[in-house]
């Protein structure tokens, strides 16, 4: 959990360009990260390089908060 | 009755500086922007030479994660944009926004981001291509970005007529604030096209100079030798205020436009009519627009491409219309310094035109070498002049027959 939350931000804060202490588990990514819908796409596909999988559309809509992703990896890896 | 329009700002990104008075420097010493190019491999294409913007430092206007999402060619207009709105002291506030308005134009738009991406598609699939491909590649993007970070929410719009797309954008933007739908528009154009596939386009079209071993001799208008455009890239962007709002506000004002014409060839795709005779009607309607005779025009910025065909049409057009004085007027081209900016050439000159004005010099035509009997004009060969011009007339003319025509005045 730990080193996929690491990766996980390191990219976030990456693209986003937001400080890194912004970065918590809670932390949404369209109130808290400022993150539109664009970059939101943008960032499921570096995700999917990152961690070689694939993240379907429907599967994206439902993610809200950065633990969403990092949960969602932890289980589809 | 008709508002005056001063322009009161000036900004640009060129081969030869990326500020007004580096630009301006450099042109008055006829020196060359055009070299080999270095930024990718050209190896295999047939012309290995443009002007490129070097020294480019986006961090000064964008943040590098924004920047991040922004095509070439539109940071080089929020680098022009906002030199011109510092320069011209315009404080863009929540009680005037709506009546400041932008109008930046590009030929081509965000190729490099296109090319990108289809390079993604290629070989990684749809999945892969980028959501701000389109917001990136769209040619109206420029005056889009501007806006969001000017805050002007008046007039907002884009041209896309090639080669005359700067000065027709900046031609509308001028009429806008004449029947008094805006009091200041930033206007210009903006181009980064040095990218293979263009390269390879215009130079199978024959369009473009092969005199890669000379990449400084190879932009030479109105010369006997000229063999083609060299291709740049860059943007121009200039501050248009009614006369009204810039007195009120104690703006500093270089110039006045006073006129502006544009036409159309219904010829061919790309060739200009032979006579000249689309750029003759342009050139005519500014004239008009301005209410001006012909012999009171006292220089003219070229188009001068450095093509066969531009150079010979132009200077026939230029004699139509001004007939004896057509000898007396001076005449330059700034490609052959900067080269030929596409979309962004007619900014950029205009801009020039204005320092012209301002500094009562005129830029010189470098690389002016073999006379042409065809092109018998005074083209201010190779060495600037001192002068003092009262009105300048800047050309520009588009593949699709696109023509326009603008004139500035000295304000006093």
């Amino acid at each position: 959990m730990a080193d996929t939350f690491t990766r996980v931000k390191s990219i976030i804060v990456d693209r986003l360009g937001v400080d890194e202490d912004k970065v918590t588990l809670d932390a949404t990514f369209k109130d808290d990260l400022q993150a539109d819908s664009l970059d939101v796409v943008e960032l499921i596909m570096e995700l999917e390089d990152e961690f070689d999988l694939e993240i379907s559309d429907e599967e994206a809509e439902k993610i809200s908060t950065v633990g969403d992703v990092v949960t969602y990896i932890e289980q589809h890896q | 009755m008709k508002r005056r329009v001063v322009i009161t700002g000036l900004g640009v990104v060129t081969p030869l500086g990326n500020d007004v008075s580096t630009f301006w420097d450099n042109l008055v010493a006829g020196r060359s922007g055009i070299s080999r190019i270095e930024s990718f491999d050209v190896s295999s294409l047939p012309v290995q030479i443009a002007g490129q913007v070097k020294e480019f430092e986006v961090e000064k206007y964008l943040d590098p994660k924004e920047a991040r999402r922004i095509d070439r060619f539109a940071q080089f207009a929020i680098a022009a944009a906002t030199q011109a709105v510092e320069d011209s002291g315009l404080d863009i506030r929540e009680d005037n926004a709506d009546r400041v308005g932008v109008y930046i134009g590009s030929g081509i738009g965000g190729i490099h981001t296109l090319l990108e991406n289809h390079i993604v598609l290629r070989e990684r699939g749809p999945r892969r291509v980028s959501p701000f491909m389109i917001p990136m590649m769209i040619a109206n993007m420029a005056s889009g970005h501007v806006s969001i970070l000017t805050g002007a929410r008046g007039p907002n719009s884009a041209s896309v007529s090639a080669c005359a797309t700067s000065t027709n954008a900046i031609g509308d933007a001028f009429k806008i604030i004449e029947r008094g739908a805006a009091d200041a528009m930033l206007a210009g154009g903006s181009e980064a096209a040095i990218v293979d596939l263009a390269i390879a386009g215009f130079a199978n079209m024959k369009a473009l100079s092969t005199r890669n071993d000379e990449p400084t001799r190879a932009s030479r208008p109105f010369d006997k030798d000229r063999d083609g455009f060299v291709m740049s890239e860059g943007a121009g962007v200039m501050v248009l205020e009614s006369l009204d709002h810039a007195l009120a506000r104690g703006a500093r004002i270089y110039a006045e436009i006073i006129g502006y014409g544009m036409s159309g060839d219904a010829y061919h795709i790309t060739a200009t009519p032979p006579d000249g005779s689309g750029a003759y009607r342009a050139m005519r309607q500014a004239l008009e627009d301005a209410n001006l005779r012909p012999e009171d025009v006292d220089y003219i910025n070229a188009h001068g491409t450095s093509t066969e065909l531009n150079d010979k049409s132009e200077t026939l057009a230029i004699k139509e219309l001004f007939g004896e004085h057509a000898y007396r007027l001076a005449i330059s081209s700034n490609k052959s310094m900067i080269g030929h900016m596409l979309g962004a050439a007619g900014g950029v000159e205009a801009i020039a035109t204005v320092k012209t004005l301002v500094e009562g010099t005129l830029p010189p035509t470098i690389n002016y070498e073999t006379p042409d009997p065809e092109c018998d004009l005074d083209y201010v060969p190779n060495q600037a002049r001192k002068a003092q011009p009262e009105v300048a007339m800047s050309n520009s003319f588009g593949f699709g027959g696109h023509n326009a025509a603008i004139i500035l005045k000295r304000y006093s």
